[in-house]
């Protein structure tokens, strides 16, 4: 979004059962955009459901008491500005060690040794939780850095992998099946999924992100370079 | 404080309570009881608070040995019920003298038994919920021969006096799912409705509290674009590409990247958890309401969206 005063998403609610209203915004922007607004409505008590779900282009509501009266007042929601306010910033270092790395250079017509900048040099947000919990979606990535999921997916990917899909970068809370691209593994204890913590989600919707080539990796590669 | 310790786990015994709403934004499925109402009237027999942690069985029961002295209420799936190899009642309350063993047998219909011990069971808390959650790994993990859990303090108000009869549900021979239409069924081929009110289906072995899997006739999309990950309600039938619904159980995922033909209400979700493989399965299409008719998206609008992903 360039121009915010221009900015005027239209919200469509659609059924999604007796209590759950399912918000399409059409973009991803506008379904952030939605987010916010549901998350300040329900903060101020103007709207009362249980779970708001932010998706890739939509916002779902459940725990909807009464869907008709809701859906009118979605459909006249005006927003006029996108400011996003800091939901919070992490910054994950990163060791560059994945076996994807290549190929995703590849893909991006670079050195393997360029990955790690393209990656680190982009600020991403998270723009919902899905797959498992704490797997946040990243968003961020200027499509001509968007690479295809691989064609057959790992039966294994090991917790703290960092990984590409689509128009998305994640990182793996735990230890399971995936299909991203892996170009490396974060670095440090700090747990993507914390119940204990607040949030428990260490990349909750509307968290900035940053990852950070760690160190070592850094100096190994000078070091592999040096001639 | 006392506890209980697990003497015979059975299939799959997990620990569950009214679950985890309130997370799904941190793509932390809900969980908690699969028949909530069962679930319920276990624990109110047992005179324990609602929403007290209690057993649940899955299709062979378990046993367990108590080390005070409690009320159980063995409710949900019927089974034979026994203490110390005597047989007592089932779906009353019994009581269940410190170091005697209670067991819950097969059920002779349905799947998921409910065993309610007064005082309520305290694992470890997740969440603010004592739930095992199969996707996830929340919660404590499945049950196993040894495990042994702390119970609450003894409720203030006594369990029921024991009484003939009690109104538990019957187990269903035939699933009928009022399904209400929406948010993705004009995806589906205008037939569909029609397949949906007019074919039988089969719940599939490979069916668990995440969803019901079912075999059958193929539900066909007109809408080929990739459907952008969206969030999920439980009772949604979601539609992969091979046509064959599943309907979301109390484990489902929080988002999905199929598109979601229909949801089933909360109370048919209840019986849906008591339905066994091989049970029919038919559906009754509820239209969508009227007001989700005005400035609906034509499926056309949602072109230019194959860059988003359904999962990892």
């Amino acid at each position: 979004m360039d121009n915010d005063d221009t900015f005027r998403p239209q919200f469509t609610p659609l059924p999604a059962g007796p209590r759950g209203l399912l918000i399409e915004c059409g973009t991803a922007e506008a379904a952030s955009a939605c987010y916010q607004q549901v998350q300040q409505h329900r903060r101020s008590g103007a709207l009362d459901v249980t779970d708001a779900i932010p998706g890739a282009t939509t916002v779902l509501l459940d725990g909807v008491e009464d869907t008709e009266a809701l859906a009118a007042r979605i459909r006249n929601w005006a927003i006029e500005q996108t400011a996003r306010e800091a939901t919070g910033h992490v910054e994950i270092p990163v060791l560059y060690d994945g076996p994807d790395v290549a190929d995703v250079a590849h893909m991006w017509g670079v050195s393997p040794a360029e990955v790690p900048d393209l990656h680190s040099r982009i600020t991403y947000r998270s723009a919902f939780c899905g797959f498992m919990p704490g797997f946040a979606y990243l968003e961020g990535a200027p499509s001509e850095l968007h690479v295809p999921r691989r064609s057959s997916p790992r039966t294994r990917v090991p917790a703290g992998s960092v990984a590409l899909a689509g128009p998305w970068c994640g990182v793996y809370p735990r230890e399971t099946p995936g299909g991203w691209q892996l170009i490396g593994t974060m670095v440090g204890s700090r747990p993507l999924f914390d119940p204990t913590a607040e949030p428990a989600a260490l990349l909750a919707p509307g968290t900035t992100v940053r990852f950070i080539p760690a160190v070592p990796t850094r100096t190994a590669n000078e070091e592999g370079n040096g001639r | 404080m006392s506890s209980i310790e697990i003497v015979r786990a059975g299939a799959l015994t997990t620990c569950q309570d009214a679950g985890r709403p309130g997370w799904a934004h941190l793509a932390v499925p809900h969980s908690g009881a699969a028949d909530k109402p069962a679930w319920k009237q276990a624990n109110q027999l047992a005179g324990n608070p609602p929403g007290a942690c209690a057993l649940e069985t899955t299709l062979t029961g378990c046993a367990f040995r108590t080390y005070r002295d409690v009320t159980v209420v063995v409710g949900g799936a019927p089974c034979p019920v026994t203490v110390d190899d005597v047989p007592v009642a089932w779906g009353q309350p019994v009581k269940l003298p410190a170091n005697s063993v209670l067991e819950a047998g097969a059920p002779t219909a349905g799947v998921r038994s409910y065993i309610a011990i007064s005082g309520g069971l305290y694992p470890k808390a997740v969440l603010g919920s004592h739930s095992t959650c199969l996707l996830s790994g929340l919660g404590p993990a499945p049950l196993r021969q040894g495990d042994t859990i702390p119970l609450g303090p003894a409720p203030a108000r006594p369990p029921y006096e024991t009484q003939w009869p009690t109104p538990w549900p019957g187990m269903p021979a035939e699933l009928v799912l009022p399904l209400h239409l929406g948010p993705r069924h004009d995806w589906f081929s205008p037939d569909s409705v029609a397949v949906l009110s007019r074919e039988t289906w089969e719940i599939s072995e490979h069916s668990n509290r995440v969803g019901l899997r079912l075999t059958g006739p193929t539900l066909r999309r007109v809408n080929e674009v990739e459907l952008p990950s969206e969030g999920i309600v439980t009772g949604a039938v979601q539609v992969p590409p091979d046509g064959l619904p599943i309907v979301f159980g109390p484990d489902h995922p929080t988002t999905g990247g199929y598109p979601v033909i229909g949801v089933v209400g909360h109370e048919a979700m209840a019986q849906a958890a008591q339905a066994r493989v091989g049970t029919p399965v038919r559906f009754v299409p509820l239209p969508p309401p009227a007001w989700s008719e005005q400035g609906r998206y034509a499926p056309a609008r949602r072109s230019g969206t194959d860059e988003a992903w359904a999962d990892t």
